[in-house]
């Protein structure tokens, strides 16, 4: 036995509502295109170490000793901490809004 | 005049003869630091009242597992962070960059990139199917008995190697720092982890971690500015005097460098090759969503908008904690390298190893009173991690096993409450004893094979019970147990165990880290054994995922949620 079990015809109702549909294909495809995003970022940035080491230390300019690699990881970091911002932006307002409606719906 | 004698005069301390502690005599050089076990008792005082405090609030299994459930996105935030940040990172990812450079990036934005994907993928489906462990996730619609019984294996696993690694990593750190024998720094973190966790239950265990995340967050703000201060916050010349430090420098570290005229600001030899690079960039990523003590932190928001927030906040700090951690390693080769007080000229490191070069930065860029200060922080810092560990193994015991298994759900919540703080104080028993047997073992194998099972073990059969319908308990059993038996055998095969620790001449296993092939053993096993899997209870397996479906999207049903 599972742990837990839900009103199977309150279900049925929930997954022919239409606002149910939109929230479900809209929030998994903003979600995975997000987790495809990161994915690239790391994994390229994960090959370039493997394959190509010396890439990273090629200098950001013929004067300086900064190689590329230091703003290119900072990067990285960046860029993650501004996707979950954009995630939680769009999931905390349009998707919570949607859900909000689907319960009330639901009622 | 050593280094640490300077501080200890300057500090005003009496210096504890050897002769004090015994048998367990702690070496020259190692002397008592009275600043910060002053600052140390300071944070034990408030963190012992806080737990006070949370115990009169620690009524229900609820309080107990998720601080009730009213921890807000910001505080959780925090607390992620101050879970996730251990001394192993602050010491470890600093010295990294210290001694070789860019690779301590390598590593950094490893442990960082995780979080998005928990964000994007994981947060709100764990704050919206779960209640206190994530073993509530995947018996949502498998079967409760073997599937509870793989993931507390799963979870103690993770965690006792963990602990192990902590509380060792504890006893050298607080060795060094505070003068203190071995043993009695590992047994005063595993008492004060078990006080924090059976008395306090999450609740002390959240405002512990947020505390010690706000003062290393703080500590490591002022380094790094102390080392940017020096060079006038001009980049170019912080990174051009870094170069020039590694090439003046004595230290046995940084001559191989420039003897092998590595480049510091490119991937040295940390990856070897690319099959090593990817497998490791797979365990950073993948096993920062498997860690249970880290999961079990979603269950202690109201719902799932703040289970969201509380990644942002928790990436952000990470993050920039991060940052921090490069600017402070090769701020410790301008500083810290030239300086003959920190060098230990005979074994040609750092006094006190190469893993003191923030603890050094401390002293370069505040003095006597700041390292106190950081020194303090690093110990609250471990303790916070432990806690932790012990609660998320605590409840494996408590809840998955004991209430859900054995059980079937049908328990007294004192009974399993009970349960749970005795399991805490055997939990930490066994870690008090584990740290003391592994003193002189090299378990730095260890943080990255409780990565490559949570990598291997709880991360597939988690993430495709949540997305993929087809799943049953057949195939998560046979690919968890698959993920788990594989990494274990190939850690022990490989070089880190095989030659390091046990001695033996040549690793029969050559990759350093397991997970890309762990980790596709145990998707292959899930998804193989779940599709030959025409049983009736298979079928009713997989009718329940609509059910599970819509809990995961719209709330609707989960515990502690929005009610409307």
């Amino acid at each position: 036995m599972s742990d837990i079990s839900v009103d199977p015809k309150m279900v049925e109702k929930i997954l022919q509502n239409q606002k149910y549909k939109d929230l479900v294909t809209k929030r998994s495809k903003f979600a995975w295109t997000l987790s495809i995003i990161m994915l690239i970022i790391y994994y390229a940035f994960v090959l370039i170490v493997a394959f190509a080491p010396n890439l990273l230390g090629t200098k950001i300019s013929p004067q300086s000793v900064i190689s590329v690699g230091v703003p290119l990881g900072v990067f990285i970091i960046i860029a993650a901490f501004i996707l979950t911002g954009i995630y939680v932006r769009r999931a905390n307002g349009e998707f919570d809004t949607l859900t909000q409606q689907i319960k009330e719906e639901m009622k | 005049m050593t280094y640490l004698n300077k501080i200890l005069t300057g500090a005003g301390v009496l210096l504890w003869s050897s002769g004090a502690w015994g048998a367990e005599a702690a070496k020259p050089g190692e002397a008592l630091n009275m600043t910060a076990i002053a600052m140390f008792f300071a944070f034990v005082a408030v963190t012992l009242g806080i737990t006070y405090w949370a115990a009169a609030r620690t009524k229900t299994t609820k309080d107990f597992y998720a601080a009730g459930g009213g921890i807000t996105g910001l505080q959780n935030g925090l607390a992620i962070a101050g879970d996730y940040m251990s001394a192993a990172s602050f010491l470890g990812i600093s010295a990294m960059v210290f001694a070789k450079g860019y690779d301590g990036l390598i590593y950094s934005i490893g442990f960082l990139v995780g979080w998005p994907i928990i964000l994007f993928l994981m947060a709100e489906q764990l704050r919206n199917l779960g209640r206190y462990t994530f073993a509530d996730i995947v018996s949502f619609r498998l079967s409760r008995v073997p599937i509870r019984t793989l993931s507390a294996l799963g979870t103690l696993c993770t965690v006792i190697l963990y602990l192990i690694a902590q509380m060792v990593g504890a006893g050298q750190l607080i060795r060094t720092l505070f003068g203190l024998p071995y043993s009695y720094a590992v047994i005063i973190v595993g008492t004060l982890m078990i006080l924090y966790v059976a008395f306090g239950g999450m609740i002390a265990t959240t405002w512990v971690q947020i505390i010690k995340a706000v003062l290393l967050l703080t500590g490591a703000t002022f380094i790094a500015i102390g080392a940017l201060n020096h060079v006038h916050f001009d980049m170019e010349a912080f990174f051009r005097s870094a170069l020039e430090g590694v090439k003046a420098s004595n230290l046995a570290d940084h001559k191989k460098v420039v003897a092998e005229n590595k480049d510091i600001f490119a991937p040295g030899g940390l990856v070897t090759d690319p099959i090593s690079a990817i497998s490791l960039g797979l365990a950073l990523m993948f096993g920062t969503a498997g860690l249970p003590h880290i999961l079990m932190r979603f269950f202690t928001v109201a719902n799932a908008k703040e289970a969201r927030k509380s990644v942002f906040y928790a990436t952000g700090f990470i993050g920039y904690f991060y940052i921090l951690t490069f600017i402070i390693g090769f701020g410790a080769v301008v500083l810290v390298a030239p300086n003959p007080q920190y060098i230990d000229a005979i074994k040609g490191t750092l006094l006190g190893g190469n893993n003191m070069a923030a603890i050094h930065m401390a002293h370069a860029t505040g003095g006597n009173l700041f390292l106190g200060f950081i020194s303090a922080v690093a110990f609250a810092t471990i303790l916070a991690v432990v806690s932790g560990l012990t609660l998320a193994g605590a409840s494996a015991v408590s809840h998955d096993i004991y209430a859900n298994a054995i059980r079937g759900g049908k328990v007294d919540e004192r009974v399993e409450m009970r349960l749970s703080k005795f399991s805490a104080l055997a939990i930490g028993i066994v870690a008090i004893f584990l740290g003391i047997q592994f003193e002189k073992q090299n378990v730095a194998f260890m943080v990255g094979l409780a990565f490559a099972i949570a990598a291997s073990a709880n991360f597939p059969i988690l993430i495709l019970s949540i997305y993929w319908k087809n799943l049953t308990t057949r195939g998560a059993m046979i690919g968890g147990f698959l993920g788990l038996v594989s990494t274990v055998v190939m850690v022990v095969l490989s070089k880190t165990v095989w030659v390091d620790v046990l001695g033996n001449k040549a690793a029969l296993f050559p990759y350093k880290d397991p997970a890309i092939f762990s980790m596709s053993l145990a998707f292959v096993g899930c998804w193989l054994f779940s599709k030959l899997d025409n049983s009736a209870q298979a079928q009713e397996e997989r009718a329940r995922f609509a059910a599970q479906s819509v809990r995961c999207e719209t709330g609707i049903g989960a515990s502690g949620g929005v009610q409307h």
